[in-house]
């Protein structure tokens, strides 16, 4: 029984929330303020803290280079393939970028790397978890999109290590939605779950019996999701102001950034405005003073999301071909993500597997739930989730690079995991001790067109003649969904040494780096905080004294009292501003003792003149000073 | 005779031993299967072996699990699918499927040759008329002509090879009722007969599928 609380967590491209299993249900973990869900914004302020969430969302608007969201459309991806992203987003790369290399993105002056930038929102969540418990938390199960591949899974992984959380499983979002499901219905039968995020689509289809949930296809587009919808809005109100208003803010940078997001923010209003009625209204106030105010009809929307949303269908029917089905053989379709409120996604739904949704289930929470459910499982499982086990598959077939270009693939999509596949190497050349291997993952045939995973170096080949090596190389996708590769020489018995270059990842060295980095970040970000508390402390005395000054009880003080606190005061506003929190602590301390005498004098003065206002008769306590007074201090006899 | 995954005092799952397929699940290497008692073999083996029953475990548990479970899914798929089960027990028997080789591929792709496959000798005539049918069928469409008896034959054809290809998986049942009889009270060379025999059958079985999607694509286009 593991001694302190897993969680179960959903990073998702525009929320992001931490569960964990409370008796017989999973329950969310809000944030300080409350709120069950946590905005993946993460922020620079005006004194460079990192700001995450609710609070981070202004930072969008006013200062949105020093800020960014949606960070899960770059996890695992590398710069070639985010050229789509660069137009729609305003994400700004590092300068000295080039091709090959992990991602960094700048907020204000500083960059991070997505899993960085993940990891921050992952520490808040953390800090959530741990309040609430009053406990450190350690571990966490994290949902990732069903259709991400390798390198995005690792990514996510990085991210978890980097936040000082050990990755106990990566769940697949649609699946861990089903367990939550499953929690609540505990039926049999085969569950589609239909999964419109921020930013990735997934369909899966599972068979339930027995708490036994097996995924039998899944199929996706990992950039697919409300934020394409958000999108769309974007680019037609910015054409539409560049018409009516004759400026264009994709020509100014200077202002676009803060326009972009305004119009971003009433864009979603209207979009979310318009799953319950039948028109909404675009009024936005544009830096430089204008107005740009629009009406969204109900069917003007619908029409304007259709191939957004018709998108889904391709990867829903495949799913249902791999995993041999007909609509009509799914019993309960679950609808997942907040993008699936839209009507027109719900219609769409029905239309494709013939039966009306379910929605009971609230779609923003019901993937950290499930999350939290597995978290319970792993963790040693209780009554209710004894008799729980899933078995996943991986969305992509993973393949080798051979001879003409071609991907040779080993291990097929929709394989359960754990799923292993052995090869047997040899070399070309005599006294070759190294060979090369390139693993992709994707359907097509063609290696260029596939999704480049790593290449692996196999070193420590015994020196042979060409062809006599006979090695064995093992693939194994672990039930994360990560690969995993171990080498054999079998004539020798040796283990050769694989060195692997992840194509889009950090290497471990790598994120040990950041995560020492966040630890000294943490402590460097605590003394700033506490910097910042000191000063706020500082700021209150001095006002508190500014008034004591013109109180009367002050010329009761004598000269050198009056003197001494006076230059205390002096001396806390010139260390106040620097950065010294011993030094302005020191301050504090001092001027606090030093004004004792004068707080008491006002406090006596205080409740004499309280007491001078009620009628005689109506106190208990004896007028006057000779009055034993609740802050006088004690006379010792 | 199952393979070990547990100790049988203390119940803790042991290290994989490389073993095959039907031994893992315990079944006898025959052709025959019962689906519905692998199914449940496989379910029963999973909750005992998934990764998930040993998070909290040491390194070595859940390493051992890590593998069990990939191979307890790697012998599911496998032998759940009557081809791959055939296939399976071919390669375990030491008979290399000519079309699925390795080096073949490897040496076509290579070359950039096309792989060469045997015709079937009952198909050769099919084959041919319908090799010659689908040529017009390609010169037709090249003109953005339109022959609908030209179609009706092919449509013709493409029937007659989809029975052929259902009738080829009746045949390769037949050899595994023999396959198993054999393994009862059967000789060394019966099995190689039967062996043989049924890696016939999966050929000309994938020879009359590529044909059928070869036609497929051309009607297609």
């Amino acid at each position: 029984m593991a001694t302190d609380h897993i969680v179960g967590i959903d990073l998702g491209t525009t929320n992001s929330l931490v569960a964990y299993m409370q008796g017989d249900s999973p329950v969310v973990i809000p944030g300080e303020d409350g709120l069950n869900l946590v905005p993946s914004v993460v922020a620079l302020d005006e004194n460079n803290q990192i700001v995450v969430g609710n609070a981070a969302r202004r930072y969008l608007i006013e200062t949105p280079e020093r800020a960014v969201y949606s960070i899960k459309r770059l996890m695992g991806r590398g710069v070639e393939d985010i050229q789509d992203e660069l137009k729609l987003f305003p994400f700004r790369l590092a300068d000295d970028m080039h091709e090959g290399e992990v991602l960094r993105i700048k907020i204000g002056e500083r960059t991070y790397t997505p899993p960085e930038i993940s990891a921050l929102v992952l520490r808040q969540l953390k800090r959530n978890a741990e309040r609430f418990f009053g406990a450190p938390v350690t571990q966490a199960v994290i949902t990732v999109p069903a259709y991400f591949n390798d390198a995005q899974r690792q990514a996510t992984k990085d991210a978890g290590r980097i936040a000082g959380l050990n990755v106990l499983r990566l769940v697949n979002e649609p699946t861990a939605a089903s367990l939550a499901y499953g929690l609540d219905k505990k039926k049999n039968g085969i569950v589609a779950v239909y999964d419109l995020g921020g930013g990735t689509f997934d369909i899966s289809i599972l068979k339930l019996h027995d708490g036994i949930f097996e995924v039998i296809s899944t199929n996706g587009d990992t950039h697919l999701g409300g934020d394409d919808i958000d999108n769309l809005l974007i680019a037609i109100a910015l054409d539409d102001i560049r018409g009516d208003l004759g400026i264009d803010f994709r020509q100014d940078a200077r202002r676009s950034g803060e326009a972009v997001q305004r119009i971003r923010q009433a864009v979603i209003d209207a979009k979310i405005a318009l799953s319950s009625q039948p028109s909404a209204k675009l009024d936005v106030d544009l830096p430089g003073g204008k107005k740009y105010q629009r009406e969204i009809s109900l069917e003007m929307f619908e029409q304007m999301i259709q191939p957004i949303i018709d998108r889904t269908v391709g990867p829903c029917k495949q799913a249902l071909k791999d995993a041999n089905l007909k609509p009509e053989q799914i019993d309960e379709v679950v609808l997942v993500g907040g993008s699936t409120r839209i009507p027109k996604v719900r219609r769409l739904v029905q239309d494709l597997f013939q039966r009306v949704p379910h929605t009971d289930l609230n779609p923003d929470e019901v993937v950290a739930l499930g999350a939290a459910v597995q978290a319970n499982i792993l963790g040693g499982g209780s009554d209710i989730t004894k008799e729980m086990l899933l078995l996943d598959v991986t969305p992509l077939s993973l393949g080798i690079e051979v001879a003409g270009g071609v991907t040779d693939k080993i291990i097929l999509r929709n394989s359960t995991i754990p799923a292993s596949a052995t090869q047997y190497y040899t070399t070309q050349v005599d006294g070759q001790t190294n060979v090369a291997i390139h693993v992709l993952q994707g359907e097509r045939e063609l290696a260029r067109d596939c999704r480049s995973l790593a290449r692996f170096d196999l070193k420590g080949v015994p020196p042979m003649p060409a062809g006599m090596p006979r090695i064995e190389v093992k693939f194994l996708i672990d039930a994360n969904g990560i690969l995993r590769v171990s080498a054999r020489e079998q004539r020798s018995g040796r283990e050769a040494e694989i060195d692997v270059q992840p194509s889009y990842g950090l290497t471990d060295e790598q994120v040990e780096n950041m995560l020492l980095e966040s630890f000294d970040y943490a402590e460097e970000d605590f003394r700033q905080r506490q910097v910042i508390e000191v000063r706020r402390e500082a700021d209150t005395i001095l006002a508190a004294l500014a008034k004591g000054k013109k109180n009367p009880a002050w010329e009761e003080l004598t000269t050198e009292e009056r003197s001494n606190v006076e230059t205390l005061e002096k001396s806390l506003v010139a260390v106040k501003d620097g950065d010294d929190y011993h030094a302005i602590r020191g301050s504090i301390d001092t001027l606090n003792q030093a004004t004792m005498h004068l707080a008491e004098l006002m406090m006596d003065t205080a409740v004499s003149t309280a007491l001078k206002g009620k009628a005689m008769d109506d106190t208990d306590l004896e007028e006057g000073p000779q009055a034993g007074h609740p802050v006088a201090k004690a006379d010792f006899e | 005779m199952r393979a070990v995954h547990f100790c049988n005092s203390c119940g803790k799952v042991q290290p994989p031993i490389p073993v095959d397929y039907f031994t893992f699940f315990g079944f006898p290497r025959k052709l025959n299967l019962d689906t519905a008692e692998l199914e449940k073999e496989f379910y029963a083996l999973s909750r005992r072996l998934h990764p998930d029953v040993f998070a909290q475990a040491n390194t070595e548990e859940r390493t051992w699990s890590l593998e069990q479970s990939s191979m307890l899914n790697d012998a599911y798929r496998t032998l759940k699918d009557p081809i791959k089960r055939t296939q399976y027990l071919l390669r375990l028997e030491g008979i290399e499927l000519e079309e699925q080789s390795k080096q073949a591929t490897e040496k076509a792709r290579a070359t950039g040759e096309l792989k060469k496959q045997v015709v079937p000798p009952d198909l050769l005539e099919e084959v041919f008329e319908l090799n010659l049918h689908l040529e017009e069928l390609r010169a037709q469409k090249k003109l953005g002509e339109d022959d609908p008896a030209l179609l009706e034959e092919i449509g013709k054809a493409k029937l007659s090879l989809e029975e052929k290809y259902d009738a080829l998986f009746n045949e390769l049942k037949t050899e595994w009722n023999n396959w198993d009889k054999s393994m009862e009270n059967g000789t060394e060379a019966d099995r190689r007969n039967i062996l043989d025999r049924m890696l016939d059958v999966l050929n000309r079985r994938n020879y009359v599928r590529n044909l059928v999607r070869d036609v497929n694509e051309a009607l297609e286009d």
